[in-house]
């Protein structure tokens, strides 16, 4: 296993972790750019454009790009966060250049009036489809109440008013804007011949111009509040906590991972025990959600309305007793080798590591090997997790509920 | 490609398999046993999944909370579930804690407790589970679907019925344990990082003097067509369709789920590109292959807001009728393109791996080999693929739609 990195004359960062032994590569461009990145009014146009970007460029229709992405055998997606946009593909090691010529152009799409409007309906569908899937809006709603006026508190998908009413110029703006070289790295991983990418690139993204494309960081601020939302077709209810956590950045992010797995892990936690082996609740959980400048602890519940208050009481009481009830030894240490063997399982498959690798190098550029990574994990100690967990007894949180009545 | 599968079969049936993968730090196995949900008396739906959880409650030398801190001590990945014909628990760690791994899962399948103070806790969960379906009309969608087109004792979904659950008793748990957690027919499948003699000694430690009852084979299974509307208040109506297709143990089966991959694998497949990408009438479509015994089936799912859900279900039927009008060679080349990547990948994972050969030998008695597989694939033509559409073309269909409304659709008792 070999970590390379390299810089091109255009600012286009190029990295990979290559490994001779694996029958695959992954490629991806991870693009700096989502939700955040938005203005309030152009809401869900990281997402709509992800969907443009398969649509076809000047080479090559829509059609064309999604037959060469099978016509390369391969398994590739994208997606986007509040954070970043990223576009894979995991191929067979024949195919490293074919893939990265496709991707690459992919990079510069045409954005086409027709299938801007073809598009916009497929989104306006996601939209729908995920209003009536539960938890019905309550993490969107959550985050808009944690972070309000903070652009982390705008929704991926933007709203069917947003979506409805973007038009492809300011779509085309965006994309210049944000998709510059010196915003994009090209991350692989696995089989990759690394000197034979970095000559790809070089040429296929030579005309790409550097954009200066900026974030605007803030440290949020944060208050109390609860709210609960009506659904009626609902038949449980479901409620979502945020309160403050570590951010992508901080080291105490281990700490507050490995108390999130101690407290509310779906197997073996302490809420875990007390609510839902017993069949109290479906699912009693807490755990972390990391940004770049900030980040969350969240606690979740789903559960019969009839049995909602009860339990949310005996959350609340569970996540404030640390005093009372601290974090033994041997809870610290089965968190630790539920984590770290959970990322060396993870790890196996090429596809994996190109996430982990990718998400370090362009929010904190670094790069760890899966023993170091797992070092941070094993060096946490008790005391701090236990302090952590005290901690937790006077946080600030905004609560949303939603299910079929007001509880 | 390189491969060896290992196959021995202990004196009481049950059949043990490995493919070493030794590249892998990892190591998964899988354990079938033949205790499906068409075992369960017709008063005690659920009765599989609540005995495969009360088996987890507490087993040989564990208690419920010492299983758990077990695994989670040596750090395995893990899950398990019931089908119509099987209860399947998967696990995977790091090679070097396989046995003490194996040790819990045989307790857990040869020696459960079966903890009276436990069965309430396990009932409520699993009422739970069934009622959270409810807000989950997808998978609604497919529940129902199963029950109309594969009837009383195959159509059985493994969440149960209310009245089933609630009638359960500590002592028809254990009936069904003894009745169905039996050596014969079970398999267990070992893929990864180890060494096969060393497993042998330890599957025949583990394994080797269980004794039960003699498996007895499930009857033919036949579909059923016809279709049935549930009333959902949402925006999008849920669309789930099946017709009939060759089993996986048919000699042709390959050319049937080419045909499914025409339509469905990757997307410049027929219907992302039909229903999604030119018309914009979904985010999510598709189609897959699914065998229950002898019975094969194609089902395919399209989810829709409401004013559009008559187009997508015409389209989508359209998009299957046109596979009659014949197979493109890109369409092909794609297509075996798509098999050998997949099959190349298998080797990254031992999890999949494992899943896969104990499905295998549960179906076909055999585990193919990746080169067999292949070669089944590259002689796929066009013409081969046409003439089994024309031989098994879609015929007894069922529809199921979960939305505002029902839809017109006249082919599903043709």
């Amino acid at each position: 296993m070999q970590f390379r990195s390299e810089k091109l004359t255009n600012g286009l960062e190029v990295i990979a972790e290559v490994n001779p032994e694996a029958f695959s590569l992954s490629l991806g461009y991870f693009v700096k750019t989502g939700s955040r990145d938005e203005t309030p009014e152009m809401a869900g146009v990281s997402h709509f454009l992800e969907h443009m970007m398969f649509k076809g460029t000047d080479r090559r229709t829509a059609e064309d790009v999604n037959q060469e992405l099978d016509d390369l055998g391969s398994q590739s997606n994208a997606y986007t966060s509040e954070e970043q946009t990223v576009y894979y593909m995991s191929v067979l090691p024949e195919f490293q250049h074919a893939a990265l010529d496709l991707l690459s152009d992919m990079m510069r799409p045409a954005l086409r009036d027709e299938d801007f409007q073809t598009e916009r309906q497929v989104i306006l569908e996601e939209i729908a489809m995920y209003d009536d899937q539960p938890p019905y809006g309550a993490m969107e709603r959550a985050s808009e109440a944690y972070f309000r006026e903070h652009p982390l508190g705008r929704r991926v998908l933007g709203t069917r008013e947003t979506v409805s009413e973007l038009d492809p110029e300011a779509m085309r703006a965006y994309h210049q804007a944000r998709y510059a070289p010196d915003n994009l790295t090209l991350v692989a991983s696995g089989a990759v011949d690394f000197e034979q990418l970095l000559k790809s690139a070089e040429a296929l993204t030579s005309q790409w111009k550097p954009s200066q494309a900026k974030r605007h960081l803030v440290v949020p601020t944060f208050c109390n509040d609860t709210l609960t939302m009506v659904h009626p077709p609902a038949t449980q209810q479901y409620t979502l906590q945020y309160s403050p956590g570590p951010s992508y950045c901080d080291d105490a992010r281990y700490i507050a991972r490995i108390l999130g797995t101690i407290l509310g892990d779906d197997s073996g936690s302490r809420l875990f025990w007390e609510l839902v082996d017993t069949g109290m609740a479906e699912t009693a959980a807490t755990f972390t959600q990391e940004f770049q400048e900030c980040g969350l602890f969240c606690t979740f519940l789903t559960c019969a309305p009839e049995q909602h208050d009860e339990n949310w009481r005996i959350i609340q009481e569970i996540l404030t007793q640390g005093k009372e009830v601290p974090i033994t030894a041997l809870e610290l240490e089965l968190a630790k080798n539920k984590i770290c063997s959970g990322m060396i399982l993870g790890s196996e498959r090429p596809s994996n590591r190109l996430f982990s690798i990718g998400n370090a190098w362009t929010i904190r550029r670094k790069y760890e090997t899966i023993q170091a990574a797992s070092e941070h994990y094993r060096e946490v100690t008790l005391e701090s997790v236990q302090s952590a967990f005290e901690a937790l007894a006077d946080r600030t949180s905004v609560t949303v509920s939603v299910g079929p009545e007001i509880t | 490609m390189q491969q060896k599968v290992f196959e021995h079969r202990l004196s009481n049936g049950m059949v043990v398999l490995g493919e070493p993968m030794p590249w892998l730090e990892s190591v998964a196995f899988t354990l079938l046993l033949p205790a499906g949900t068409q075992n369960e008396p017709n008063d005690r739906l659920g009765l599989a999944g609540m005995t495969l959880e009360m088996c987890q409650r507490g087993a040989g030398s564990y208690s419920s909370r010492d299983i758990v801190e077990r695994l989670d001590f040596l750090g395995v990945d893990r899950s398990s579930n019931v089908t119509t014909f099987h209860t399947s628990m998967s696990m995977a760690a790091m090679s070097r804690v396989l046995e003490p791994t194996l040790e819990v899962a045989a307790a857990i399948v040869r020696e459960p407790h079966f903890p009276e103070d436990e069965l309430d806790e396990a009932r409520q969960s699993a009422l739970l589970e069934l009622a959270s379906i409810d807000d989950d009309p997808a998978q609604k969608c497919f529940k129902e679907l199963k029950r109309i087109r594969f009837g009383e004792v195959f159509g059985r979904s493994s969440l149960g019925s209310e009245s089933g659950l609630t009638d359960t008793t500590l002592e028809d748990c254990k009936e069904f344990h003894r009745n169905h957690y039996n050596p014969d027919r079970s398999i267990i499948s070992l893929a990864g990082n180890f060494d096969w003699d060393r497993f042998l000694v330890i599957a025949e430690r583990l394994f080797g003097d269980w004794k039960g009852r003699p498996y007895v084979g499930p009857t033919s299974v036949l579909s059923i067509p016809g279709n049935s509307h549930l009333q959902h208040d949402s925006q999008q109506t849920h669309i789930a369709l099946a017709y009939d297709a060759v089993p996986y143990n048919h000699p042709e089966y390959y050319q049937g789920r080419g045909l499914v991959g025409i339509l469905s694998d990757g997307m410049s497949s027929r219907l992302f590109a039909e229903v999604r990408e030119k018309r914009g009438l979904v985010y999510s479509v598709s189609a897959s292959a699914h065998s229950l015994h002898n019975c094969g089936s194609v089902l395919c799912y399209a989810g829709t807001t409401a004013p559009r859900a008559q187009e997508t279900l015409d389209v989508t039927v359209q998009t299957v009728r046109s596979l009659e009008d014949g197979i493109d060679p890109n369409e092909l080349k794609r297509l075996k393109a798509r098999v050998r990547t997949s099959l190349v990948m298998e080797q990254e994972s031992s999890s999949s791996r494992s899943s896969q050969m104990a499905h295998d030998w549960a179906y076909l008695g055999r585990v193919p080999s990746r080169q067999e597989l292949m070669q089944t694939i590259e002689a796929l033509t066009c013409e081969s693929l046409l003439n089994h559409y024309k031989n098994h073309p879609p015929r007894r269909w069922s529809l199921v739609t979960i939305g505002p409304d029902p839809l017109e659709f006249s082919d599903a008792v043709s």
